[in-house]
Order: C-alpha cells, then sequence, then structure tokens
C-alpha cells in the first residue's frame, strides 16, 4: 500500500506536466498566443506517436548507445576506484593530482570529442573514453570521501588484531567506502548516456545522438524527443540497477542501521 | 626466565599531546597472569595508557614494556576497544575470527577456529548474525571473543561493559570472571566503575586527574569470586569500595 502510494504522487506530477504540455503544443487558440510551431514543440501525443511507430529505429539505435554506455561506466568504475584507492594510499599523489582530476571534468567534452574522434577512430573508442571521462569523477571523489571516512577507532582496532595496511584497507576501509562508491556510480549512470550523445555527436552513423542529430535535420522534433525519452529510460534503469546492486552486495548500509 | 619479567611494566612513562600533558610519570608494574584495574576521573588519560600498552602510540618520555620488549608491544598485546566495533558487513563469526584471517588463515579456518568459543560464550546458533541483529551483551560477547582469538598474552580493556544495562553488566563481568578462571590472561582493565573494577581486577589503581600520576593502589578482597552478588555485598568488599570511592574523589579534587 505505502508503495503504491510513493509511486502515486510521481506520477501525478508527471501527468499533470503532459497535460499541460498537451494543451500549450495542441490548443490552438494557446498555441497561436504564444506563437508554438508545432515542428518546434511537438506535443506528448505526437512523441508518443513516434516512439511507437519508429520503434525499430528507436530499439536499434537505444542498443548501440546501451552498449557504449555500459562499457562506458564498467571503465568509469574500474578506473575511478583504483584511482580513489591510490589516492588515498599517497598522500603525495592526492595532493599532485587532485586539482588535476578536478580540471579534468572542466575540459569542453564537446571541444576536444572530434579530437578524441582523430585518436581512436571512428569506432567506438572515443564514445567510450567520453563517457568514462565524465563518469569517473563522481565515482574517484565519493569513493575516495568513503575511504577517508573510516572510523579511526576502527582502523586503530584492526592494528591491535594483527591487520597491516593491506588488510585494513580491504577488510574496513573498503566495506565502508563500498556505499559511497555506489553513490558515485549512480551519479555516473545517470550522465553517462549524455556522454554517449557528445560521443556519437562526435563522428557515428549509429546510437540514440547519432539518430537525435539527423532527426533534428530533418525537422523530425518528435523522433528527436522519443529518442530522448528513451535516453532517459535507459539512465533509470541503469540507475535502479546500480541500487539493486547496492542492496546485495552492499547491504548493510540500505538495512536501517542498528 | 618468564617469572622475573613483568607482563606489563611502565617507567616513569609521560605522553603529552602538544602542549597537553596527559600522563605525568606513570610507574607500573602488571605481573604474569594479574588482573589490574585503572580507575580515574573522566579525561585523565586512562585510554591513553592502554593506547600505550597495546603499543597504538609510543611515549613522549619514559618506558612502556609489554613482556620485556618495548617494540613488539602490537605482538604481545591486544586492545578491546570502549564500543564493540564489529563490523555490521561481517557476521557474527567472521567478526569474532578478523584476528586469525588477518594472520593470513583462509575464511574456513578462521571460522572453525572461532566457532568452540561460540559455544563457550553461549553464543551458539548466533554464527551467521549480522552485529545489528545481536543485542548488546552479545555484541560485546563477539568482540571479547574476538580479542581472546587474538592470541596475545596480555589483553587491555577500555571500559568493555560501559555501554550495558546494569544487569547486562553484572551478567558479563561474572562471565567474564568465569572465562578468565578457565584461560589465565593478563589484563589491564580500565573502568569508570570502581565496584566493577574492584571485582574483576586483583588490584585497583587510582589515577589523578590530568596529568595522571598513579595516586592510591588497593587490593581487591573478592577478586572474580563467583556467584558475584554475595561476593560484591560482602562487608570487606563494601569497605574496599568505600575506600576506592574516596580515593576516586580525592584524585578528582586533585
Amino acid at each position: 500500500m505505502a508503495r503504491t502510494r510513493n509511486l502515486l504522487a510521481p506520477l501525478l506530477v508527471v501527468v499533470a506536466l503532459l497535460g499541460a504540455w498537451q494543451l500549450t503544443a495542441r490548443w490552438d487558440v494557446l498555441a497561436d498566443a504564444l506563437g508554438i510551431e508545432p515542428f518546434l514543440v511537438p506535443s506528448p501525443s505526437e512523441i508518443a506517436d513516434s516512439l511507437w511507430d519508429d520503434r525499430a529505429l528507436l530499439a536499434e539505435n537505444a542498443w548501440v548507445t546501451l552498449q557504449e554506455v555500459l562499457a562506458g561506466i564498467a571503465i568509469a568504475l574500474v578506473v575511478g576506484a583504483a584511482l580513489a584507492v591510490a589516492l588515498h594510499l599517497s598522500t603525495t599523489l592526492r595532493r599532485a593530482t587532485y586539482p588535476l582530476l578536478v580540471a579534468s571534468q572542466t575540459v569542453p567534452v564537446i571541444a576536444i570529442a572530434p579530437i578524441l574522434v582523430v585518436w581512436f577512430g571512428f569506432g567506438i573508442g572515443p564514445k567510450l573514453a567520453i563517457i568514462a571521462l565524465v563518469c569517473f569523477f563522481p565515482v574517484t571523489v565519493n569513493t575516495l570521501d568513503g575511504l577517508r571516512a573510516v572510523d579511526p577507532a576502527q582502523v586503530k582496532m584492526m592494528r591491535t588484531l594483527d591487520a597491516g595496511r593491506w588488510q585494513i584497507l580491504r577488510r574496513v576501509e573498503a566495506p565502508s567506502a563500498l556505499p559511497y562508491f555506489f553513490s558515485g556510480a549512480k551519479i555516473a549512470a545517470a550522465v553517462a548516456v549524455i556522454g554517449a550523445v557528445f560521443g556519437e555527436w562526435s563522428g557515428a552513423d549509429e546510437g540514440l545522438g547519432h539518430l537525435i542529430l539527423v532527426s533534428q535535420g530533418q525537422l523530425q522534433t518528435a523522433r528527436v524527443f522519443a529518442a530522448v525519452v528513451v535516453l532517459s529510460a535507459i539512465a533509470i534503469a541503469l540507475v535502479a540497477a546500480v541500487m539493486v546492486a547496492q542492496r546485495r552486495f552492499a547491504g548493510w548500509s540500505v538495512e536501517a542501521a542498528p | 626466565m618468564r617469572t622475573t619479567v613483568e607482563a606489563v611494566q611502565l617507567a616513569e612513562t609521560r605522553f603529552a599531546h602538544g602542549e597537553l600533558e596527559v600522563l605525568a610519570g606513570i610507574d607500573l608494574k602488571v605481573a604474569d597472569c594479574e588482573v589490574a584495574a585503572i580507575v580515574g576521573p573522566s579525561g585523565c588519560g586512562k585510554s591513553t595508557l592502554l593506547d600505550l600498552i597495546a603499543g597504538l602510540i609510543e611515549p613522549s618520555s619514559g618506558r612502556v614494556e609489554v613482556t620485556g620488549s618495548a617494540r613488539e608491544r602490537l605482538r604481545h598485546a591486544t586492545l578491546m576497544p570502549q564500543h564493540d566495533l564489529l563490523l555490521p558487513w561481517l557476521d557474527a563469526l567472521d567478526n569474532a575470527a578478523i584476528a586469525p584471517r588477518n594472520r593470513g588463515l583462509s575464511r574456513a579456518e578462521s571460522r572453525a577456529v572461532a566457532r568452540p568459543l561460540f559455544d563457550r560464550f553461549g553464543l551458539g546458533g548466533f554464527e551467521h548474525s549480522r552485529p545489528g541483529e545481536l543485542s548488546g551483551g552479545m555484541r560485546q560477547r563477539v568482540a571479547f571473543a574476538r580479542t581472546l582469538l587474538a592470541g596475545k598474552s596480555v589483553l587491555a580493556l577500555d571500559e568493555p561493559f560501559a555501554s550495558l544495562d546494569a544487569i547486562t553488566r553484572a551478567q558479563l563481568q561474572e562471565w567474564l570472571a568465569e572465562m578468565l578462571a578457565e584461560e589465565a590472561r593478563t589484563v589491564v582493565i580500565v573502568s569508570h566503575d570502581v565496584e566493577e573494577a574492584l571485582y574483576l581486577a586483583d588490584r585497583v589503581i587510582v589515577l589523578s586527574a590530568r596529568p595522571a600520576r598513579v595516586v592510591r593502589e588497593l587490593t581487591s578482597p573478592a577478586p572474580r569470586r563467583l556467584p558475584r552478588t554475595p561476593a560484591v555485598n560482602s562487608p570487606e568488599f563494601a569497605a574496599a569500595r568505600r575506600a576506592a570511592m574516596e580515593a576516586l574523589l580525592e584524585a578528582a579534587d586533585g
């Protein structure tokens, strides 16, 4: 019952927004008054039509983008976590490279994407590089915070129980940091699709980003929005998958604290 | 000869946190298999003393030796911290078995080493429970099993029962007395509870307010005598408790 009620509120908000949008776009009096052209703002019903009519096209391109996103996130999680551990173990390394890590996030991805295409070719390479670049940062920063937030009393206790540096990392610090890692992974999952779109814009002949670009050129605005809806669905599914993984691998952090 | 070496020996041990003088020259000897309790006003440096004995910190001056060695204290002593600090991502048995695991035993081997203690400690059947599913008294027993399984000859216990209710605390004191009768270890126990100190220890050492010095030593009239209730209600025990309280009050006044 509580679950249904939890879903009801967001559902109502979405329905209300869609209704308002539909009215504004399709009710001629209002649309004329606001000067809205149908090819500039499609109505929700037109987007729904496109989702159905172009389902084969959307699915085909979504599959391409999904593969890029999954591989990109995987790289970001591995690199991000490894980097966090390295920065945690070496204060010198942390001081030396932390500003660089922040700087890496100020790089306008759109600007460097064409260069990456030159470096990595026209295939999946540059897309993975871009997705990994926008995704590793939240993973690294959150995991590093988690590693540093360990209860010092627990570390002290481990030392008197014959734990070396590696065992403290593995048995105390890494598990403590796991919930933080998952928080970072949720952010990464949400922004990964944007990375994929940028990657495809810089050179691709398939994928949802590519489809958006082509459909814009053809003034197929409803299809552009349909592709965006699919992208959002991918991001939501990914975040949900991370939450499932967190429940599975860091259940103690999700359950009510004792 | 082992008997000539004190299990724990502090000589003119001082400790300061920068400008803040915590310990002002402590002299203390604890014999092999003796139980010594440290009492003193809050914040007088009792926990610091245990950290020194356990080898987690170094004195500013003076000596701290455990079984005759100043450098290998971590190898010979283990600290049981004030809160159980059980790791929530491990089940009860894995928590208890963490020291053998740290020494390189496999998970199955360490669990096998720890299991007999679970039965002895009345924890049988709770091997797979997460710390959050255990009562305070059970968590403390798991923490004590973890301390014993470290296999050190000297145990430094930092207010082990402070977080428990009065009844559980009394039960665990009696239980600890039984355990130490079965398996003697050298114990230095910090307590804020004079009765607990007098009941568990052979000797009670009273520290002054910070910077701490030893102001008084009392011999317990009935260390770890079972059952506990008549032991702590005897006239000799009451007299010792009064003397200890007086010493503590004087110490607190400076």
